[in-house]
């Protein structure tokens, strides 16, 4: 194949694909330039997607409000927490569900699948936090979403794949089936399980509508809900004597990045994880 | 074999059984609790009475919703918005993916593919604000056009046209994200029916729609029935974040309705019903269209 001699079709595949990309960057470039951009500027509405009048204003309002950051902290011990939890509940109804032998398992497979297909709604969902007494706890943004039916099934998938020899040596020297799961199905699964925490960790960072239901407290703000309060009612700076002076759309576009800047630098990893993980979901499954 | 009584399978197998206790013990806090709440849908619920003992209203509830205008408008805005989705949205990623698999230059590829994949993770909070400073009267866009001498266009101001802004947003962010199971399949394909149809004389054209195409078909099949089944099902995220006052017409959905009604003004049994009802519906046509699909001779998504 590289021997071969690039036709004209290729260049204007490869173009296509360029549009695509720059598209799909273009946006970025613009919030960016903006968050560093002056007041004049943007009002004058002469900034693209290169800064005009260089500045870093913006981002000191950002950076002075301690509130933001503490959203920010706030939401990555949330998000580790909830992985951890998560990951547990997971794996503990994906390896039982493996063994054919189990009595029960279609009745536990179909009560899973079922909550899949049908849900109380969202009222039902709200009413049951509140009765728990969750409103306004962390615990509202952890436990509702603690199991995902689907990646479940993904997981499941994955412990059916590994050799069932291994599992049987272990069973004739004497392992229990919490010993076989704990010494050589999970430490086979360590490429699965880095992606399943990808995949919760990136739910929970970016799920907003269960912080606006349940969370009213802004003590327990995560980022996302932060943010849309800060991009909808630019007021919610603390220093209001500063906000005067800027534009609200330099400080919307700083908020923004700040928002955007925490996926960005896990992103390289998250995305080797993500697809790598995807593919063999999707292929042995 | 002789055959052995239940309790021996829960002895031999308790340690297994114990691992299912967490996961079914939340399904049943977090999952089976909130349906057995959707009973307040059927009675004038009343905080105070709590859930059991508020009285029925034999189908008050259900009467008024279907009275309302407003009901029949966000299903139909639902439906609308998801069906765009599905005529203009679902065909992208093919598309988008078809071209990615053609390219020859593979470091060129993969450096397209880390871009084009990063709108799938960042949040609708986020995208919202960027679709806010990009599509406003003042933004880049309306900038861009007013240089080349055009008039504002209302991109989030006009209902029709924040339709257009709502699916394209949705193309932008999934598109990239949705090429991957499509890539999958295509790497699935055996490249000696490449090199035989190339023996044949078959140009870049054919070679797609003859090979690459259908060797994907189980999986586009797999992806529009899931997509189908989910035409009345809308996540809150999306067009709550991007919506806004002036198109609510056209831009309020199920599920943003349902948490005006119901969390904002507290309406919980009229909240109830109209969830109740989008499940309802939601079921029958995911089943169907799975069952349609296992005619077809696909698999089914069981």
């Amino acid at each position: 194949m590289l021997l071969k001699k690039k036709r004209m079709s290729d260049y204007i595949i490869a173009f296509v694909i360029l549009i695509s990309v720059f598209l799909c960057l273009v946006p970025f470039l613009y919030i960016l330039s903006q968050s560093f951009s002056s007041n004049r500027a943007i009002v004058s509405q002469s900034v693209t997607i290169y800064p005009i009048d260089f500045n870093i204003e913006a981002y000191k309002v950002v950076f002075a409000d301690t509130s933001m950051l503490y959203s920010l902290f706030y939401s990555v011990i949330l998000t580790v927490g909830f992985v951890l939890l998560a990951l547990i509940t997971t794996i503990l109804a994906a390896y039982p569900l493996t063994k054919k032998r189990l009595r029960g398992r279609e009745f536990f497979l179909l009560m899973m699948l079922f909550t899949m297909y049908f849900s109380g709604g969202l009222i039902p969902d709200y009413l049951n936090i509140k009765n728990l007494e969750l409103l306004n706890t962390p615990w509202a943004l952890v436990l509702p979403g603690l199991m995902s039916v689907y990646y479940m099934i993904i997981m499941k998938t994955f412990f059916q794949s590994l050799p069932d020899s291994l599992e049987e040596a272990a069973h004739l020297d004497g392992c229990n089936d919490l010993q076989i799961l704990l010494k050589i199905v999970l430490p086979l699964s360590k490429p699965a399980l880095a992606t399943m925490s990808l995949l919760y960790a990136v739910f929970r960072w970016n799920y907003f509508q269960d912080a606006l239901f349940y969370i009213s407290d802004e003590k327990y703000y995560p980022i996302q809900l932060k943010l849309y309060n800060v991009i909808n009612i630019s007021q919610s700076f603390a220093g209001e004597n500063v906000v005067v002076n800027l534009p609200s759309e330099a400080l919307k576009a700083a908020a923004i990045m700040f928002g955007t800047i925490p996926i960005l630098l896990v992103y390289p990893w998250l995305q080797k994880y993500f697809v790598s993980g995807i593919m063999i979901g999707a292929v042995k499954g | 074999m002789v055959k052995k009584g239940v309790f021996y399978y829960i002895k031999h197998d308790f340690r297994l059984y114990l691992m299912l206790v967490i996961p079914v013990a939340y399904l049943l806090v977090f999952k089976y609790a909130p349906m057995y709440g959707i009973q307040i849908a059927f009675k004038d619920y009343n905080i105070f009475q709590g859930m059991n003992s508020s009285p029925w209203n034999h189908f008050e509830t259900f009467k008024q919703i279907f009275s309302s205008k407003q009901f029949f408008q966000v299903v139909r805005n639902t439906l609308v918005l998801n069906g765009l989705d599905l005529i203009v949205g679902f065909p992208a990623p093919i598309i988008l993916a078809i071209l990615i698999n053609e390219l020859v230059w593979t470091k060129f590829k993969k450096a397209s593919q880390t871009i084009l994949y990063l709108p799938h993770f960042l949040s609708w909070v986020i995208i919202g604000g960027i679709v806010a400073q990009l599509f406003s009267p003042t933004g880049m866009l309306n900038s861009l056009i007013a240089d080349m001498g055009g008039h504002t266009f209302p991109f989030l101001t006009d209902k029709y046209a924040w339709v257009g802004t709502y699916i394209f947003v949705g193309i932008w962010q999934n598109a990239g994200w949705g090429t991957i199971l499509y890539l999958a399949a295509m790497t699935g394909i055996d490249n000696q029916l490449y090199e035989a149809a190339e023996a044949d004389g078959a140009g870049r054209f054919k070679k797609i729609w003859h090979i690459t195409l259908p060797g994907i078909r189980p999986t586009i099949v797999i992806l529009l029935i899931l997509q189908i089944g989910n035409i009345m099902a809308i996540n809150f995220d999306r067009p709550f974040n991007i919506q806004n006052n002036l198109v609510m017409d056209f831009g309020d959905v199920i599920s943003t309705y349902v948490y005006r009604v119901g969390i904002q003004t507290a309406d919980f049994s009229l909240g109830t019903a109209v969830g109740l009802f989008q499940s309802v519906i939601c079921l029958i046509f995911l089943l169907s269209s799975n069952y349609i699909s296992r005619k077809l001779g696909e698999n089914g998504i069981w």
